[in-house]
Order: structure tokens, then sequence, then C-alpha cells
């Protein structure tokens, strides 16, 4: 069995610094997440494999705190109405079979090829999917800015592939989704939950194929499918986690700690949606992506070093590399943290000096009244 | 008013459950090995790690929740009026 090959030496020690990095990592994620709905978790899973945990128990740890926060931010967020339980629940079911597989495949590898091999699938995973969905997502959140200044009514893409799927009718698979207003095939859904779970299982982060696919395939206005990612990455996060905690994988420390610092971030994120635009999360998620992207594409060198495939490095170049890929995600997390965090400020300043504004004329009226 | 403006903060929350998430990151880190040990078992010893992530999310999740709410920072209200 896998667990058995497992030892204890495979969960790192942890010191004060280690735990204050992880709760600290841990906000960010959780701010950035609660902001863009996918987990945050691609910050998350590279900043503990930075600390020396292996990819594997990275992902299993990772996706272990991220299903009760996502459950915490599915509920908050749908008090703000975001939230499409109905296409979130359909998703999340055959995103449970895409994490199934997943799995199987992550310890496939592991017992193959090691510590190495499972952290170069899991970075190689990170950059191709990062490039792919970053710079689409970006590209994407500038064109709707300047189309009609991001205002939230006019702000869903209408692309080709959106209206062939909205006019697709296969009898006795149709659904009617509440967020996007129509009603929509679930063999479409399918696949798209399908591919979802696959990820979530490899870098424990499904959310950039849900979010993006929601939005740019079935036509979901970006906030509600952010939203509704939650309610899948619950589902799946829920079974994944099992599977992994079953083989031994799951260290719940680096969970729970991360976990203390992002339920800070997530609820603060959560409420930083209601303060700002549409594309502006579209911004801060492909900005965050394409860094991310840079830090782990540093690493692959490094990974094919220790399997002794086609790179051979110098101490010197692993250290350095490896610092540099350290920097680079740190820069990802700060700048996160402060695009989530201004646009809050800014929103919350602009809020108060309405409401000021409100209870000054309503005192004036009252006043008037009295005359 | 502004009456209808003032909302009442929920410390009896923020106490209670500050207090609850306190002892238990206080229990995980100073039994660091058995959670490890416990961890790394596999089978049914998984209940562990998911049950572990559940009582830390409700307790701490609602603490966070009073968190913010006790600073005063809340979700923007939605109104009709568009500019």
């Amino acid at each position: 069995m896998v667990g058995e090959v497992l030892t204890q030496t495979h969960f790192v020690d942890l010191g004060i610094i280690q735990i204050l990095y992880l709760i600290f990592v841990g906000f960010v994620g959780g701010l950035v997440s609660g902001f863009i709905g996918s987990g945050g978790a691609f910050v998350l899973t590279p900043s503990m494999m930075s600390m020396g945990v292996p990819g594997l128990v990275a992902v299993a740890s990772n996706m272990c705190h991220k299903f009760p926060k996502a459950l915490v931010g599915a509920i908050k967020r749908a008090r703000f109405g975001q939230v499409d339980v109905k296409l979130g629940l359909i998703m999340g079911a055959s995103a449970e079979a895409g994490v199934m597989v997943g799995a199987h495949i992550q310890e496939y590898i592991k017992r193959m090829w090691g510590d190495a091999g499972s952290s170069l699938y899991v970075s190689f995973a990170f950059v191709i999917v990062l490039s792919i969905v970053g710079t689409y997502v970006l590209l994407d959140a500038f064109k709707t800015k300047n189309v009609n200044g991001g205002g939230e009514e006019f702000e869903k893409p209408d692309n080709r592939i959106i209206r062939f799927i909205h006019s697709l009718r296969i009898p006795g698979t149709m659904v009617y989704f509440p967020s996007i207003g129509k009603e929509i095939s679930i063999l479409v859904t399918i696949p798209l939950g399908f591919a979802t779970g696959m990820l979530a299982a490899t870098i424990a982060v499904g959310g950039f194929i849900g979010v993006p696919s929601m939005i740019y395939i079935l036509g979901a206005p970006a906030l509600k499918a952010s939203a509704t990612e939650l309610v899948i990455a619950f589902v799946m996060g829920a079974g994944g986690s099992f599977k992994y905690a079953w083989s031994g994988f799951v260290d719940i420390r680096l969970a729970m700690f991360i976990l203390l610092g992002s339920l800070f971030g997530v609820q603060l994120g959560a409420i930083g949606t209601t303060y700002v635009k549409d594309y502006m999360i579209k911004i801060v998620m492909g900005t965050i992506m394409l860094i991310v992207l840079a830090s782990r594409g540093l690493m692959i060198p490094v990974y094919l070093h220790q399997l002794n495939v086609w790179v051979h490095l110098t101490p010197e170049m692993i250290k350095w590399l490896k610092g540099l890929s350290f920097a680079v995600n740190f820069t990802a997390l700060l700048v996160g943290c402060f695009i989530v965090l201004g646009a809050l400020i800014k929103g919350i300043k602009e809020e108060r000096a309405y409401l000021r504004k409100e209870a000054l004329r309503i005192a004036e009226e009252k006043a008037l009244e009295r005359f | 008013m502004e009456r209808v403006l003032v909302k009442k903060r929920p410390y009896k929350k923020f106490f209670v459950f500050g207090i609850l998430s306190t002892t238990l990151y206080y229990l995980l880190i100073t039994h660091q090995e058995l959670v490890k040990e416990l961890c790394s078992k596999g089978k049914w010893y998984a209940l562990f790690p998911i049950i572990t992530a559940f009582v830390f999310s409700f307790v701490h999740g609602n603490f966070t929740d009073a968190f913010w709410s006790v600073l005063g920072i809340e979700p923007k209200k939605k109104r009709k009026e568009v500019k």
C-alpha cells in the first residue's frame, strides 16, 4: 500500500518560524481565494513546497484545509446572492470522479519516482495551466474594462462557444441554471467538472478550470462563477481529502496553520468582492497566476536534476534557483495582498462617505419636516 | 435616523470562539508528534484529519467571522440606484 511506504519523515518539523510563515501564507492565500473564488491554493501549494514539503503532501494537506474553508466561503457568498447551488452540486459530483482519477495518478507517480517526481509533476502541471489560463483571463479583463468600463451589467462575455453551448439541445439532459439564466445540457458540464477535479487532485486548484469554464464556456457572470466554484471545491475537496488521508498523505498540522491565517483572509476577500467591479477580480487572478507560473517554472530544472534527467546543475545554481523561485512566489503573495486590500480599503472609504452623506440627508429632511 | 446605520457588533461570539480557537491551536502545537503519527497511519485514521479540519473550520470560522464584524468591516449593502 502507498500509505505503508510513507513514513513520518515525509512530514516536516514545524518550529515557530515555519508556523508563522504558514499563517502568513494562509492569510494571503485566503484573501486571494475569497476574492477570486479559486481556492488560492495556487499560492499555497508552491509556498508549502518551498518549505521542503513534498509535492504530494502539499497538495493533499492543501486540499484538506480548503474544503471546510470553501464551505465557509460558499455560505458567506450565498448570503450575498452570488452562489448557484444547483450548478455547484452538479459540477461538484463530476469533479469528484475527476479527483479520484487524478489522485491515483499522483500516488502512482510518487511510488515510481519519489518526491522529486511528484514535485516535478505538480510544478509542470502548474506551468502549463497557469500560462494558458493566466494569459486568457488577463487579456479578457482588459478587454472587458476597455469595452464598457467594467460595468457589472454588461460584463458577461458572449463568444461563439457560449452561443453554441446555449443553443445546444440534448433531450433528457437539459438543466436550468439560475446563474446563467438558460438551460444547459449536463453533458457539457460533466467533462468540465471532471477536468476541474483532475486538476484539483494534481495541483489542489480546480478553480483554474472551474471558474474560467463557467465564465467562458457556460456563460455565467464572473462573480457568480467564482462563488459557485466554492461549492464545487467543497464537494470535491471533501472526497479528495479523504482519499489522500486514507493513504496517510495529509499533514493536518500544515493544513490547520494555513487555515488559521486563511480564514481571516477568506472572509475579508469575500467582503472585498462586494466592493469591486467584475473585471478587477479577473485582473487579480491573471496577474497572480503569471507570477506563480514564473516561480514554478524556475524550479523545474531543479527537479529534473534531482531525477537525473536532461539537466545537471551545480549546487550553487540549485541554491540560487530555489531562492529566486521562493522570492518570486513571495512577490505573488504580496501583489495579491496589495491589490485585494487596496480595492477593499478604497471601497469601504467610498461606502462610508456615502453613508455619512445619507445620514446627513436624512437628518436634514427630518429637520425640515419639523418646521 | 442614525439608529438604522449602527449595527450591533458580535462581541460574545468573538470572545467565545476566540477562546475556543486559541485552545484548539494550543493543543495542536503542543501535541505535534501525536498528530503526525495519527495522520501518517492512513486507512480509517483518515477520519482524524477530516474531523479535525471540520472542527477547526467551524470554531475558527466563527471566530474570524465575528472578528471582522467587531472591527466594523462589513460587506457593501446592495442599493437600487445606478450611477
